[in-house]
């Protein structure tokens, strides 16, 4: 006897999960723009850029969750698919300006008028038109991953020598986007953007439809992870994660497993990118630094990896202390804080903050059942073992 | 080409005034004694008073001819238009750029009252062309073979048909075979350009220029016009095949040099590396900390010196190199033992502790010397270059190579002979038997890793001396020491070697066609497809142990 799909993929905590975004996306627009700014449960528009933001980092973690928590591979080079992404949706935005740019060329935007370039780069074609960025969004991404995957998995690139090329794809792609010739905009990246669809990008009601859309695509590509995890391809993936040879030697083409869900989760990243750029009105090349992808591994770590729910409330603690820390006379301290959180977690919460307490609570219960057999048949021996819900050392 | 004329010109006068004021310093010190007794030089003198134009030249013949060091000034003065004279009081002075006067007599500053009457002395084109000779002369003639050696080489430049006479007549003197070969070049490259020069004259010439084979030799025989006879024009098609084989030669020697350079630096960062990522398997991104901790040292240690012991400057280093083997080490070791001995066999959660940990290094170094870039100066052995060949070669980069080579023969020693290198090795490749011979694992971990971060410390040392001393210093070489470590071969001192040097020599062979960063990047793409090959690097260890 099968339960029906989507009630085994949604237990509880999924849902409740899925409640609270689902509230979450209703009561801060409505707080933001229905309550008068008197009010003290007003939400200002500077905290809705906020938090859209960190919605966005949320979909970054999950993303990174889904193939460190369930396949057991370490991208440490994530932050590179989240800016692809993040620069797909930057070129709409930048068409979108039109001649209301410094030098008012119509088609050109002012880094191009700026550095004297006569006409547009074939890569630059066709990012005017809505779809076809949205597209790229994912397709971008999704290929250079698929690529550099097929590279990896094929010849059985693993653990930290995959960490390792991950990083220095991302740090050829800083390098990269920095020079002004790439394309890109250079050191500056792009900015200065106006209109998405025909609404003004400061505008606060476009900034919580962003909110909302993001909340929606959070709510979506989690859906897709759960769906990838409780599936009979799920239990591949973790078979993998925890002894990738015998689940070759078992006849699953490891690769091909790996490759899917390295694929997906760079879209993801790119989803993610794509939604934070008009959020924050910047994209340039230092989202490509090593570091910042490295500091998303954190947050799956704090949250607790291999728990999809963890990854969300780790990018959103970790990202709401970082808030925390560096406005005003804590910033000096905010890198010992960071540095603190990376050598506590990795020491001191192997499991996260889920993870730990899924753990904490499986015990719990464990031992009552335990109680509860013993009075019922005086002296037996209680089962003990529960299945670990939280992975061991992924290599 | 004129215009390309007149800057040699140019430069021929600021090498000229260059002259002038060395002579000036030197008259300066030797003092009046030189100037006292009445030679040829003083008897030169009236001739200018006159205001006659063949009196002129006579006087500056002679004063060019007398050998004197204050013949220089004058005629440099006299070709400045400084040259002034009193018909009445027989005097004649120089006019310094400031306004202050000097009596071209002694080349003392004059302390008399300035005659009312002062006049330049008047030049004509003919005056000009005798002047021009005679100061070509003048150092052509000196007594240091440098000099005479830049003058023959700023005649090469300036190609002055003006200066041939000067130029033949310090030939017949010339000793020295350097300063003689430059000569030669020089009286050559005035033939090449003299339109009226017997064709054999020409060709012999252009061997001579052949012979010289850089860029100067290029330029002088682009400008053999197209309308040569035939037989020159094919001496100048082989001259410049030559010159072009000669010149791609050293090119390539000069790659291979600076990627060497490019290559020891790598290694020195990568070294420490490839023992605690290589031999221990732990992944320390932390490493390019411990290489930043070394660079601070280096600049606290000159700080200390600067104030306290100025004498000292010149051993700094070689005080900062102990102490910063210390200093690394020891961190590395508190390191080892308040995080890392608690994450062995989990590589992943290595990575991102010693990541906090960096973070947390470069934050307090940060708070500590604040965020700019700290002043690190080169001791005297270490600053300036000298020529070798066609290519330039800094001590500091020198030494940095020489540097690398003995760190790297010592802890290869010190890894293959030594009882601690012994036990090191027992440890990384067989723990529990190496525990159960006795060997005290924890300790053997503990200082092998303080081992690896106190070569990382003197790396610091020697890096200081090229690269910005900042807290982000280490964050610029830690990826690129990864890609050695991973492209030479994990637990192999050697793949680090050849690791590094490959990857220095191609990125400077890839520069010139890709630029810098375009290198950087195809570097890196390369590795990336090359651990496709290689998953284990260039020389893996085999064996079912490594694969855990």
């Amino acid at each position: 006897m099968q339960a029906h799909p989507l009630i085994r993929m949604l237990d509880r905590g999924s849902t409740i999960f899925l409640v609270l975004l689902g509230a979450f996306a209703i009561a801060i627009p409505v707080l933001n723009l229905l309550v008068p700014a008197t009010s003290s449960l007003h939400v200002s528009t500077y905290l809705v850029a906020l938090l859209g933001k960190y919605i966005c980092y949320g979909l970054l973690a999950l993303s990174i969750d889904l193939i460190w928590g369930y396949v057991g591979i370490l991208s440490l080079g994530h932050g590179a698919f989240f800016a692809l992404g993040g620069y797909a949706m930057g070129m709409y935005l930048m068409r979108q300006i039109g001649t209301r740019g410094v030098y008012a060329d119509p088609i050109l935007p002012d880094f191009m008028v700026f550095l004297n370039w006569k006409e547009l780069p074939f890569f630059w074609y066709g990012f005017q038109n809505f779809g076809y960025a949205m597209f790229m969004v994912l397709f971008v991404p999704g290929l250079l991953a698929f690529v550099f995957g097929w590279f990896a998995f094929r010849s059985r690139v693993t653990g930290v020598y995959l960490s390792i090329i991950t990083q220095a794809l991302t740090y050829a792609l800083l390098l990269g986007f920095f020079r002004n010739n790439f394309g890109f905009g250079g050191n500056n990246g792009l900015t200065d953007f106006k209109d998405i669809l025909g609404f003004n990008v400061q505008a606060d009601g476009t900034r919580n439809a962003l909110l909302v859309i993001s909340c929606l695509m959070l709510a979506i590509c989690f859906l897709i992870c759960r769906a990838i995890v409780t599936s009979k391809f799920g239990k591949v993936l973790v078979a993998i994660r925890d002894a990738e040879a015998r689940t070759r030697f078992m006849g699953y083409r490891v690769e091909s497993y790996k490759l899917f869900v390295f694929t997906v989760s760079a879209c993801m990243a790119g989803v993610a990118g794509a939604l934070y750029v008009p959020q924050v009105g910047i994209i340039n090349p230092s989202e490509f630094a090593p570091g910042n992808s490295i500091e998303a591994v954190i947050w799956v770590a704090v949250g607790g990896r291999g728990t999809l729910i963890g990854a969300v409330l780790g990018a959103f603690v970790v990202n709401y202390t970082k808030t925390f820390f560096t406005t005003g006379l804590l910033a000096p301290y905010w890198l010992f804080v960071l540095g603190g959180l990376f050598i506590g977690t990795t020491l001191f919460l192997p499991r996260g903050i889920v993870g730990t307490w899924t753990h904490w609570r499986a015990g719990v219960k464990e031992k009552s059942e335990a109680r509860r057999s013993a009075e019922a048949e005086d002296g037996a021996i209680p089962t003990t073992g529960s299945p670990s819900t939280q992975p061991g050392a992924a290599e | 080409m004129p215009g390309v004329v007149i800057n040699m010109r140019g430069l021929f006068d600021r090498i000229a005034v260059l002259i002038l004021f060395a002579v000036l310093i030197v008259v300066g010190a030797s003092g009046a004694a030189t100037s006292a007794l009445a030679g040829p030089y003083e008897e030169a003198l009236p001739g200018f008073v006159a205001d006659s134009f063949s009196d002129t030249a006579t006087a500056i013949d002679q004063a060019a001819a007398s050998g004197s060091a204050l013949a220089a000034p004058l005629l440099q003065a006299l070709k400045d238009q400084r040259l002034q004279f009193s018909a009445a009081e027989k005097k004649v002075l120089i006019k310094a750029p400031d306004g202050k006067f000097i009596d071209a007599a002694t080349g003392q500053p004059f302390a008399g009252t300035v005659p009312a009457d002062l006049s330049n002395v008047r030049l004509n084109n003919r005056l000009r062309n005798v002047l021009d000779a005679a100061l070509g002369s003048l150092t052509l003639m000196a007594a240091d073979p440098n000099k005479r050696y830049d003058a023959a080489q700023s005649v090469f430049k300036s190609r002055d048909a003006a200066t041939l006479p000067a130029l033949e007549k310090a030939l017949a003197a010339e000793q020295n075979a350097r300063v003689k070969a430059a000569m030669m070049q020089a009286k050559a490259a005035i033939a090449i350009i003299s339109a009226d020069a017997p064709a054999a004259d020409k060709i012999a010439a252009i061997a001579v220029v052949r012979d010289r084979g850089d860029q100067d030799a290029m330029a002088l025989l682009q400008t053999i016009p197209a309308n040569a006879p035939p037989d020159v024009l094919a001496a100048v098609t082989e001259a410049k095949a030559n010159i072009e084989r000669n010149l791609a030669l050293w090119a390539t020697v000069q790659n291979l040099w600076y990627g060497l350079s490019l290559g020891s630096v790598l290694l020195l960062a990568a070294i420490g590396l490839a023992i605690t990522f290589g031999v221990m398997g732990v992944i320390n991104m932390a490493h390019g900390e411990m290489v930043m901790l070394g660079a601070y040292t280096t600049f606290v240690v000159q700080e200390v010196i600067r104030t306290r012991y100025p004498g000292l400057f010149d051993y700094s280093l070689t005080i900062a190199l102990p102490l910063a083997f210390i200093v690394s080490g020891t961190v590395g070791i508190a390191i080892e033992r308040s995080v890392i001995r608690f994450l062995y066999g989990r590589p992943l959660e290595t990575l991102l502790a010693t990541w906090g940990i960096s973070l947390v290094l470069q934050q307090a170094v940060r708070a500590a010397f604040g965020p700019t870039n700290k002043e690190v100066g080169n001791p005297s052995w270490m600053s300036g270059a000298f020529d070798f060949g066609g290519i330039l070669i800094t001590y500091n980069r020198l030494w940095i190579i020489v540097f690398t080579g003995i760190v790297f023969v010592a802890l290869l020693g010190m890894l293959r002979f030594t009882r601690l290198g012994l036990e090191m090795r027992a440890v990384t490749q067989n723990r529990s038997m190496a525990a159960a011979v006795g060997i005290r694992t924890a300790r053997i971990d503990a200082l092998t890793f303080g081992l690896g971060s106190g070569i990382a410390g003197i790396a610091g040392v020697a890096l200081s001396q090229i690269d910005n001393v900042s807290p982000n210093l280490g964050q610029g070489y830690i990826i690129d020491s990864f890609m050695v470590v991973v492209f030479g071969g994990v637990g192999n001192l050697w793949g680090t070697l050849v690791g590094a040097l490959t990857l220095g020599i191609a990125n400077k062979f890839l520069e010139p066609f890709a630029g810098a960063v375009l290198a950087k990047i195809a570097i890196l793409v390369f590795i990336i497809l090359f651990i496709q090959k290689r998953p284990r690097g260039m020389f893996a260890l085999k064996g079912r142990a490594i694969e855990a």
